[in-house]
């Protein structure tokens, strides 16, 4: 008994070290010690320094502008990602097979080049601007609209699978028992693609927050009204302000681990659900 | 109660119970989402090319072999050569160190690799002008030595690096993880080595995942743009990759040569997602 626990500890296929060590080493040269660096620099220029560069009312609307907009977009791909998710995997119509191929581009289409096109078309003069009684570029509705360009591809993703997945019996059951369609999708169908669906949510908003290429086009990065907070570490470099620039980027990162947190809780919370099933 | 005894087809009972309403509710559906694809993706797709050919072909055609497109191009196509296959051994790397071998704290290792993801392209330049650039220590002994990596090509490899850093091993590790060990368990058993097994049994099994990776990994270190932007230093004709060398010309109103690369970073964008469509059935068929 003893020997086969022992023996169960040990790895059964060779190289564990090696590769181990070369994985670590590279994820400790390219990732963990250049990220690192930012908490190191911030912390060498002293608390009020950094306190002073955070705190700047320009940064602090640049915080609150990013928020908002990722907040915003990222709940507008939600509810469209479940939509797309849903009709994807469930119903079969014409186009359908484009529709799945193509909700990925925004990850294979470069940054720059979305921005510079949902700006020309939402221009004044633009395709879809010039029937638009508002205006969007230069505006935070122009940053939330690339943003959820930049983020639609994230909710689907995650939900399509476990819609894939899941049992029609269930579902026929939940029918046979008297229910209606919605009320089917709302107790039966919904809290199982909860976790899959925030998941989604959670990575969208992350990656929302720290966009830069294909937001600083429409927002035309106005003080106070258009300027994103990666913008903002972007300006600061440009004025050799490296202190505020690290100051900021502290702040946005201590955000990101904090989405991660989530995400990990997220995921764990539906492993433990999915256990007592 | 009769009819739920009827051996049917998933799904087919539920249809054709409610078929007005459920017809009304999944055509307004469908409707919706076909709605939102075209006004978000399709028409912005179709408006790249329309911009890039507003003044006709040979306009076109020139602001693409024009001096300054064509190195920025070149330079694109180089970062690209050196971070592909890098990140594509690791990523091996990390799936396999992930998925073969029993450890504590591997959820934790993988939050850690897929770390880029979640931090702003920006800071992902950032780090490397704090560890190299004129501020650092290090960066200043460097240059004393004439070896310049920020504003340089040598920033932009290593920027393009971390954020493509998780794209492979995120497309292998599932993969990877439904395989299973008995095959290398099998393998090592007969007298193979780890390297033999994993040449032999693990590659075969993971080949087209492998090269989804890479075309996902390859299509955003083309396009990558913030990381790029704050380490390149943005001078013409040197450090200017493809998508800053959009931005330049748009900033200068030169809308149909920005379009123009535009467009072919578009092409390369929709190519990427016809070799993913093709790859998914591949995959798919395997795990089956």
């Amino acid at each position: 008994m003893s020997r086969i626990q022992h023996s169960k500890k040990k790895q059964s296929i060779p190289g564990f070290g090696l590769t181990m060590g070369l994985s670590t080493l590279y994820l400790s040269l390219l990732v963990l010690i250049p990220l690192s660096l930012v908490f190191i620099y911030s912390a060498r220029l002293g608390w009020t320094a950094f306190w002073n560069d955070v705190t700047d009312p320009r940064v602090v609307a640049s915080y609150k502008l990013s928020f908002l907009t990722a907040f915003s977009a990222a709940l507008v791909n939600l509810v469209f990602g479940l939509l797309f998710a849903w009709v994807l995997s469930r119903y079969t119509f014409p186009l359908k097979r484009i529709v799945d191929g193509l909700v990925d581009l925004p990850f294979a289409l470069p940054t720059a080049v979305a921005g510079i096109t949902l700006t020309t078309l939402y221009s004044e003069k633009g395709w879809i601007g010039k029937w638009l009684p508002f205006d969007v570029s230069f505006t935070p509705i122009g940053i939330t609209l690339a943003l959820i360009f930049v983020g639609l591809p994230f909710v689907v993703r995650m939900v399509q699978p476990v819609l894939q997945n899941f049992e029609h019996e269930v579902e026929e059951a939940s029918a046979s028992l008297g229910a209606t369609p919605f009320q089917t999708f709302r107790r039966v169908i919904f809290p199982q693609l909860l976790p899959a669906a925030l998941s989604g949510f959670s990575l969208a908003f992350a990656r929302s927050l720290g966009e830069y290429g294909s937001v600083v086009f429409i927002a035309g990065n106005m003080p106070f009204k258009t300027e994103i907070a990666p913008l903002m570490i972007m300006t600061k470099l440009e004025q050799f302000d490296y202190p505020a620039a690290t100051a900021i980027a502290v702040v946005m990162l201590v955000i990101s681990f904090a989405l991660i947190l989530l995400i990990n809780l997220i995921q764990w919370w539906s492993r433990i659900r999915y256990a007592s099933h | 109660m009769e009819s739920t005894v009827q051996p049917n087809l998933p799904g087919q009972a539920f249809t054709a119970r409610h078929s007005l309403k459920g017809d009304i509710v999944r055509w307004s559906l469908i409707t919706i989402v076909l709605l939102f694809f075209f006004s978000f993706l399709i028409i912005p797709l179709v408006s790249i090319f329309f911009e890039a050919f507003r003044q006709g072909v040979r306009v076109y055609l020139s602001s693409i072999v024009e001096a300054d497109a064509l190195s920025a191009i070149r330079l694109t196509l180089f970062v690209t050569l050196i971070v592909v296959p890098i990140n594509a051994v690791f990523g091996i790397l990390f799936a396999w160190v992930i998925t073969k071998y029993s450890f504590r704290g591997k959820n934790f290792l993988i939050t850690l690799i897929d770390l880029p993801f979640s931090v702003s392209p920006v800071i992902g330049g950032l780090i490397f002008i704090l560890l190299f650039g004129q501020h650092s220590s290090l960066g200043q002994w460097l240059i004393s030595h004439n070896i310049n990596i920020v504003f340089n090509v040598p920033g932009i490899v290593l920027a393009t690096l971390f954020v493509t850093f998780p794209f492979i091993s995120r497309e292998l590790i599932p993969l990877m993880q439904s395989q299973g060990t008995v095959s290398e368990e099998a393998s090592i058993m007969l007298g193979a080595s780890a390297w033999q097994t994993f040449i032999h049994v693990t590659l075969p099994n993971i080949k087209w995942a492998l090269f989804y990776g890479i075309i996902l990994c390859n299509a955003r270190s083309i396009g990558e743009f913030g990381a790029v932007s704050v380490v390149s230093g943005h001078i013409r004709g040197m450090t200017n990759t493809m998508p800053l060398q959009i931005e330049n010309l748009y900033n200068e109103y030169q809308f149909v040569a920005a379009f123009a690369i535009a467009s072919i970073m578009s092409l390369l964008a929709i190519l990427t997602m016809v070799i993913k469509v093709i790859l998914e059935n591949f995959i798919k068929k395997q795990t089956l």
